[in-house]
């Protein structure tokens, strides 16, 4: 019955555009209709330390929080961080973090890794393209929504080969 | 500046949805001081026009001045993470007494596992202590109704009421949806002397009143919605409340579930309807014993959580164990300890007392990771403004010790103060350093009355430290930019030495405010020894690689130069370019 939530976990250091990411995710998946939950860390914890960030969506969604080993995606922007995370993944998980190097060659500017990796996500998730759209166009001001958006359709597409 | 014509679907944190709820609800007043996870529930409130929302001085001060517009006629909230509730504790206890005339909720988060606190005291209890009522919701959407709900009952039984969070409703996002605000009657302002001052004779009647009112409220928390029983499996059935209820929901989908939304008072009559409807109870609450001491008291019986279960959050992984009666296993992954920002001017205050070797009196702040090792620099951290009152302790206990307070503006202003004129006036000696970064930074970055700005970055007055300083009666005043390490470091020495009362104000802005940034020093491999003292300043810039030799990692680094006025070698140079 509770077997139809989607896991994420988002992970990284304090800085990497973790928030920003799972916001973007979350966002679709409700325009897309779901029961969302998010979890994210705030003050103290946040400065320069861990960052995690856990998106859970489906018809029903209880705890915002995935359970160790019951994520069925791990996006990770930080080596360190990617092997304290890694016990998340359920077995037959994905493992995004290994688009990391990939997303490095291919973005100008490093600001635009997490862009890069929701857009990796999305080629593996059944949300409409509008949605992941209309929250690219949320959670961007207007001046820089142009560029992520080319950065998430270049993610996007390197899966779909 | 939000208008909304229709209803609409929102992705909200749990403090936004409050923050709409009341909003929804009709509120006018709003006072809070930022404290994490609460901040963001005045920040949603600032952000409409039509409530009068503002940072107080601290928390005492927010209290009694959202009760007084309760009391003037006005729906008001007030907001805190659960330590600022110590600070309003005062006007809190009496204002159960007093009541209100319209409605007042006061929201207190807080903060199992410590995620950003100095305990995980449980506000639940301030319940049965002040005789208020507590509700507790379970995730982001029940805070928005909950918060509508508080108002009117706040209203029906002219009492305060709690709304207790938790980091994880407050900080975790949820699809809400949101509709119009309501335009509720204010109810007149009534000079009513019997009511609202609360001298012996008054307050004895009050009394009489308040415990009425909490009969009253029981037998209303026996018929609301908010405590719910959802019927499930026969063999067993699980207590729970606020963010638990979640975990129980994952892990036993099956089990009957009394869901408590008004913890308190207790609606005994359906705990024990309950309990006769199951064969097995079990009880699964985070943090303290609170409902558990009640069922014991009811003479129910079910299984608790094993005391080990009392330490830190749960999660959906603990419950099976809670059920079972088992111990709390550690499942702790080393999560990367947090540290000062690249730049940050706090380092180069505390790079400075560590090579004096001073004892530090801490305080509530960025600041605070000073003592975690390498820099270790930081030797007491107690509670908002104890900076200067323990460096004053320490200092009546330990003469000859080289002892200084340490505090950041914003928690000077909060109750920083008063220690400091009680300094003065018993004639306490020692250095006072006031890192002033022009900033409340902790938080993410709030306004206080020392940056002339207000909640919604309207300019006012601005209160200037070092004026107020030397009219508490401190004997020397300074201020310096102590990015200016050498500077600053031949002052602290001076004034340490000094048979008076000194107060330094260390005036550098927060790097996450000023944005500015430098080039970034020039490391000359051929010059380093490897001595490792850039290392030891615990910059997230510079690490270590495998030889012993150093890298700067140039998106992290923001050519602060903190480590080219540290390496006694040369081989970190001002970048000229």
């Amino acid at each position: 019955m509770k077997n139809n939530v989607c896991n994420i976990v988002f992970g990284g250091i304090g800085g990497q555009g973790i928030l920003k990411a799972s916001e973007i995710c979350a966002l679709a998946v409700l325009y897309d209709g779901y029961h969302v939950k998010k979890s994210e860390v705030h003050g103290m914890a946040q400065r320069g330390g861990s960052v995690e960030s856990h998106v859970r969506f489906g018809s029903k969604v209880y705890s915002p929080l995935v359970r160790c080993g019951k994520a069925d995606f791990l996006v990770c922007f930080h080596a360190e961080e990617h092997f304290r995370l890694k016990p998340f993944l359920k077995q037959g998980g994905k493992d995004l973090t290994v688009y990391l190097d990939k997303a490095r060659e291919t973005v100008t500017n490093p600001r635009h890794l997490n862009t890069f990796l929701i857009g990796v996500l999305s080629a593996h998730l059944t949300i409409k393209e509008k949605s992941w759209t209309m929250a690219l166009s949320r959670v961007f001001s207007k001046k820089i929504v142009e560029q992520n958006r080319k950065v998430f359709f270049d993610g996007r597409s390197i899966n779909l080969k | 500046m939000v208008k909304r014509k229709k209803i609409i679907t929102e992705l909200l944190s749990g403090n936004q949805a409050l923050a709409y709820g009341a909003w929804e609800a009709g509120v006018s007043v709003a006072c809070a001081y930022p404290g994490t996870p609460s901040t963001e529930i005045l920040e949603n409130l600032a952000k409409f026009r039509d409530i009068d929302a503002q940072w107080s001085v601290n928390e005492k001060v927010a209290y009694e001045v959202a009760l007084g517009a309760a009391i003037g006629g006005k729906r008001s909230l007030f907001a805190c993470k659960h330590v600022g509730l110590n600070v309003a504790m005062d006007p809190l206890m009496t204002s159960s007494y007093t009541g209100i005339s319209a409605g007042f909720v006061v929201v207190v988060c807080d903060d199992p596992q410590m995620h950003s606190s100095q305990n995980e005291q449980d506000t639940r209890w301030v319940g049965i202590y002040a005789k208020l009522p507590v509700l507790e919701p379970a995730c982001p959407r029940e805070a928005r109704e909950y918060v509508k709900d508080a108002f009117k009952i706040s209203e029906k039984f002219d009492t305060p009421v709690l709304i207790r969070m938790t980091t994880r409703i407050s900080h975790t996002k949820e699809d809400v949806k949101l509709s119009e605000r309501i335009e509720v009657e204010q109810p007149k302002f009534k000079k009513d002397i019997s009511k609202y001052v609360m001298v012996p004779k008054n307050a004895r009647v009050r009394h009489v009143f308040v415990e009425k009112r909490m009969l009253k409220l029981q037998s209303f928390s026996e018929r609301s919605r908010f405590n719910r029983i959802e019927k499930g499996s026969k063999q067993l059935g699980i207590i729970t409340s606020g963010v638990a209820y979640n975990y129980v929901k994952e892990s036993y989908p099956d089990a009957s579930v009394l869901k408590l939304g008004l913890t308190y008072p207790f609606c005994d009559k359906k705990i024990v309807e309950f309990a006769k409807m199951v064969k097995n109870v079990v009880l699964v609450e985070e943090l303290d014993p609170f409902i558990e001491e009640h069922l014991k008291a009811l003479g129910i019986k079910f299984k608790a959580k094993d005391p080990s279960f009392r330490l830190g959050e749960l999660c959906t992984e603990f419950i099976a164990d809670i059920v079972k009666g088992n111990v709390k296993k550690k499942v702790e992954l080393a999560a990367r300890k947090p540290l000062l920002c690249a730049g940050c001017p706090h380092r180069f205050a505390f790079v400075v007392l560590k090579k004096l070797k001073l004892t530090v009196a801490g305080d509530i702040g960025c600041y605070t990771l000073a003592a975690l090792p390498p820099l270790s620099t930081l030797h007491s951290c107690v509670c908002m403004g104890a900076g200067i009152t323990l460096s004053e302790g320490l200092q009546r206990a330990l003469p000859n010790e080289k002892i200084v307070g340490v505090l950041g503006d914003s928690t000077f202003i909060h109750s920083g103060i008063t220690g400091l004129i009680n300094a003065v006036y018993n004639k306490a000696k020692g250095v006072i350093i006031i890192l002033d970064n022009s900033i409340t930074a902790m938080t993410g970055g709030q306004q206080n009355p020392a940056t002339g700005l207000t909640i919604r970055n309207e300019v006012t007055k601005k209160l200037n430290l070092e004026k107020l300083c030397k009219s508490c009666g401190a004997d020397n005043v300074d201020v310096i930019d102590h990015s200016n390490i050498v500077e600053f470091e031949k002052l602290v020495k001076k004034r340490v030495d000094e048979k008076a009362l000194s107060v330094i104000i260390a005036r550098s802005p927060c790097k996450m405010i000023d944005r500015s940034r430098g080039p970034v020093p020039v490391y000359d491999k051929e010059l380093c020894k490897k001595c490792g003292l850039c290392l030891k300043i615990d910059c997230p810039a510079i690490k270590e690689i495998n030889n012993g030799f150093i890298e700067i990692a140039s998106d992290i680094c923001v050519g602060c130069n903190l480590c080219v006025s540290i390496c006694p070698f040369g081989a970190l140079k001002k970048n000229e370019e």
